[in-house]
């Protein structure tokens, strides 16, 4: 297979002034990332400042209710609330030891943003956040947290003013930084070779989650399902149980309002092949090839594009994506609040809807949801939901 | 092989002492009509090669005045088919070479051997992909080479020597020396840097060496005479024209 792609998606779709930073990265994880040295560090890190392993927590009232046998893996539980940190801590340690001195990144509900600003607090780091305006504004708690971590939060404007436009911002600003900054990219997606680093980084997951399991039950779940946006907590989720044939793989993607022709976050449901963010993949896209506007309640969510790895388990048939829409999201999260004393992230609510909406099909089944992140920074949006409850 | 209009046109203003100037423009700018206008008027003032900008929603490599125009075509409904149809109807009008310049989505799209043919139709003799370094090319030069489009490098002040030499293996036409470690957009001044790397390029490349981002008066450009062949102009021509000027005025600053 040809370098830095996953079966026919990925490679390295950047200005010319961006390949040397991508090879300088790739250098360093071939000899840096594998040394012993770093390994340990790394897992000394998670473990002392993430707080890993994180739980695997059964759901008893819920699983009683759907009939399903509904398992969470608590990323929510990490240290800053979600599973960004993994994929962080691990960049940031690996930059420190290049020498660079400022962490870059984009982010969209904000969760990655406060990760990297945590790291880079942790290794006396610079640190610079690009958030869409409208992120901005819909997760104003995300904000405050990373600029009293110190970072500087710059609100963009240009296009959707989303997590895509906070991208292309972070990818600007690289190649004028490249020389003294990290670009600590968020997500699975992204020029090769950040597909890969942020799997190697959030593989963690999988493997406590397989292990956890494994443990409690003697054998493996049925179902391993997680919410992909560009698809870092899923790959990560999903990573340790590619071998294991008998378990079925599920990602769950935003389908914004759910109306026909709505704009959505769902590109593998309802996109096609192209190349965005350094990445071919699946988009979404006008027929000319320009990048659509998409939309989720889940601002983590929000973005037309995902990570090339995640379109070519597509491909290969070995996961499946279904979607579920901002109503269903918002109910689930309501539901597993009440249910089991969990707040979770919008964008894990919708792996958590997907469960509920298809109970029917999944009767008696073993099912691990990799609760990505925490809801706190969502309860403004959720607000109305709530009360229209009481 | 047959050397690229590209080069010719690049020479040619060499041969009277001069630096070949290529104006940037995104298609479709200020307005559908005037586009055409202008690149009129880009030509009659004596531009060597004129670079059409291909709009994308999402430029990486181009800043704020660039991205801007091109979000504004984007919203007018300008395409890649109503470019090339443009051109088709025009094909033969200009003295000057022309290019096309983008991002590698709206080409995929197209498709690549479908672009390739629409642009020799339309008597474009090279493409500028901003998205598209070396080691992904492959499949788009096959599909440039038939119909003699030239697929232009764009190589930096980071570049390696052993990338430039890699990228000297096929080039044709001219290398674009992106003069700043940055996107697009007039600059002041240009990094210290700009003349060692441009000697190496030369050094490197047989094609003539073009100098482009962040220029907007020939005197920055002044200090590298010898070293560089053509002036890409972008940024600085699409502010004149929002400011009320138009191609012909702008030109007139580099020919002066």
């Amino acid at each position: 297979m040809k370098k830095g792609y996953f079966g026919d998606y990925g490679g390295q779709f950047v200005p010319e002034l961006l390949m040397p930073p991508l090879l300088e990265l790739e250098q360093a994880m071939d000899t840096i990332m594998v040394s012993k040295e770093f390994q340990d560090e790394f897992a000394a890190l998670l473990k002392e400042c993430v707080g890993r392993p994180s739980a695997l927590t059964f759901c008893p009232n819920l699983s009683h209710d759907i009939g399903v046998n509904l398992w969470l893996k608590r990323e929510d539980l990490n240290h800053t609330g979600a599973h960004k940190i993994n994929n962080t801590l691990g960049q940031a340690l690996l930059a420190k030891k290049m020498g660079k001195k400022m962490l870059l990144t984009e982010t969209g509900a904000g969760m990655n943003g406060v990760a990297t600003a945590t790291a880079a607090a942790m290794m006396d780091m610079g640190c610079k956040v690009y958030m869409g305006a409208v992120d901005v504004e819909r997760q104003s708690l995300n904000v405050r947290r990373m600029e009293l971590l110190g970072a500087e939060v710059v609100a963009v404007e240009s296009g959707t003013r989303t997590l895509k436009d906070a991208i292309n911002e972070a990818l600007r600003c690289w190649i004028s930084t490249q020389e003294t900054t990290h670009y600590c990219f968020g997500t699975a997606a992204g020029p090769h070779p950040f597909p890969l680093l942020v799997r190697e980084l959030q593989a963690v997951v999988g493997r406590e989650a397989r292990m956890q399991y494994v443990e409690r039950n003697g054998a493996l779940p049925d179902v391993v399902c997680a919410c992909v946006g560009g698809g870092s907590n899923a790959i990560g989720a999903f990573h340790a149980f590619v071998p294991d044939e008998s378990v079925q793989l599920v990602g769950v993607e935003a389908a914004g309002t759910g109306e026909p022709g709505c704009f959505n976050s769902a590109p593998l449901n309802l996109g096609t092949d192209g190349v965005l963010h350094g990445t071919k993949s699946k988009l979404l896209q006008t027929d000319d090839g320009q990048i659509m506007p998409s939309h989720s309640v889940a601002a983590g969510l929000d973005y037309p594009g995902v990570g090339p790895e995640h379109a070519a388990l597509q491909a290969a048939g070995r996961a499946i994506y279904g979607s579920v829409n901002d109503e269903q999201a918002l109910n689930a999260f309501k539901t597993l609040s009440r249910r089991e004393g969990i707040i979770p992230a919008l964008e894990s609510s919708h792996a958590v809807a997907w469960v509920l909406e298809n109970a029917d099909k999944l009767q008696g089944k073993n099912v691990l949801v990799n609760l990505s992140g925490r809801g706190d920074k969502d309860m403004d949006i959720v607000e109305h939901v709530l009360d229209q409850g009481e | 092989m047959s050397v690229s209009p590209l080069n010719t046109k690049i020479r040619e203003a060499n041969a009277k002492g001069k630096v070949a100037l290529v104006p940037y423009l995104p298609a479709g700018y200020p307005t559908r009509e005037r586009f055409w206008e202008e690149l009129d008027k880009l030509d009659a003032a004596g531009a060597s090669v004129i670079e059409i900008g291909m709009p994308f929603s999402d430029p990486v490599a181009d800043g704020p005045v660039v991205e801007a125009a091109c979000l504004k075509v984007l919203e007018d409904g300008i395409t890649l088919q109503w470019i090339l149809d443009g051109l088709r109807e025009r094909k033969g009008r200009y003295n000057a070479a022309l290019l096309l310049m983008g991002y590698l989505n709206p080409v995929l799209q197209y498709g690549p051997e479908r672009f390739a043919r629409a642009c020799a139709e339309g008597g474009v003799s090279g493409l500028i992909i901003a998205d598209m370094p070396i080691d992904e090319a492959g499949f788009l030069t096959d599909a440039l080479k038939p119909h003699n489009v030239e697929l232009i490098p764009l190589v930096g002040l980071n570049t390696s020597r052993e990338r430039l030499e890699m990228y000297a293996k096929d080039a044709g036409g001219f290398v674009y020396m992106v003069s700043v470690l940055g996107t697009t957009g007039q600059r002041d001044s240009l990094p210290a840097r700009v003349k060692e790397k441009l000697a190496e390029v030369r050094e490197v490349f047989d094609i003539p060496v073009a100098l482009g981002f962040g220029l907007k008066h020939p005197d920055q450009v002044a200090p590298f005479a010898g070293l560089m062949d053509a002036a890409v102009i972008g940024s600085a021509l699409i502010s004149h024209i929002e400011a009320g000027g138009d191609a012909a005025s702008y030109m007139d600053i580099w020919t002066s």
